[in-house]
């Protein structure tokens, strides 16, 4: 039986925060660098040395290993609900900080995905398998 | 040519978000399923050994190809589009996807907890289009 120590939280809300900060890391790099047209998608490579496109990447790094350390305690239709507040802080992050136009709408549409993989969190985290029983 | 501005361009862009990052997911998922837990890996074997554990599982490289193929597309569509936007859409689909999948794929006990937050998460992109 996998329990969820305050360790693996802990983990769980850093994959939330490098995801949202490195989305949003992105974002501003992607908009500093203007619209990338359909005929050179190699501009792309040039993005990597835009320093905020640079800082997003090592954000989603950190994010890759605190992302991959729970998939091996916990199943996929567990992590991904569990840090689905990381939507809420990219509206908040657009809002706040890249000044964008959230509606109403929109809000109501991230309060639902919130609330609905929010309470999804109440269940197991981990499906025992056959080759996981002995973990 | 489809202007990169409109809403069918972007319906594509997020499109091929969400099929390359739920192939990403499933296979990165099964790969960790194959390595076991991380954390013993690590107090067992160190650092080194937990991260030769799994970069030397084959699933872990196919998910790593598909999660590349992801960001970039992520990375030209936000040039595009509001991050506000992009995100949560793709995000948010790519959960339904992958609960089917991981349903289907991984044979997790995806329970009716489960399910109802999928619909839950389907109305919420709806409105996030607005």
């Amino acid at each position: 039986m996998q329990t969820l120590t305050l360790r693996r939280y802990l983990v769980l809300g850093v994959v939330t925060l490098a995801s949202a900060f490195g989305d949003t890391s992105l974002a501003v790099g992607m908009k500093r660098l203007g619209p990338v047209p359909l005929s050179h998608p190699d501009a792309l490579l040039t993005a990597l040395q835009t320093p905020w496109v640079f800082a997003g990447i090592l954000l989603l790094l950190v994010w890759t290993g605190c992302y991959l350390t729970a998939l091996s305690w916990a199943d996929l239709t567990f992590v991904l609900p569990a840090t689905s507040l990381a939507y809420v802080a990219v509206a908040l992050l657009s809002r706040f900080w890249l000044h964008e136009q959230i509606s109403p709408a929109r809000w109501l549409g991230i309060a639902l995905i919130t609330a609905g993989v929010g309470f999804v969190t109440q269940g197991p985290a981990y499906t025992p398998r056959e080759s996981a029983e002995t973990a | 040519m489809i202007n990169p501005g409109s809403g069918a361009a972007i319906a594509l862009m997020i499109g091929a978000i969400v099929l390359t990052a739920t192939a990403g997911d499933v296979l990165l998922a099964s790969a960790m399923r194959a390595v076991g837990d991380l954390d013993h890996i690590k107090a067992d074997r160190g650092l080194r050994g937990a991260i030769w554990a799994v970069v030397s599982e084959s699933r872990f490289l196919a998910g790593g190809a598909c999660m590349a193929l992801s960001f970039f597309s992520l990375l030209f569509s936000l040039s595009h589009a509001d991050v506000s936007l992009i995100a949560p859409a793709a995000g948010s689909l790519t959960f339904v996807s992958n609960a089917v999948a991981a349903k289907w794929v991984l044979h997790e006990n995806v329970d009716r907890r489960r399910w109802l937050a999928a619909a839950l998460v389907c109305c919420g992109v709806a409105l996030l289009k607005h």
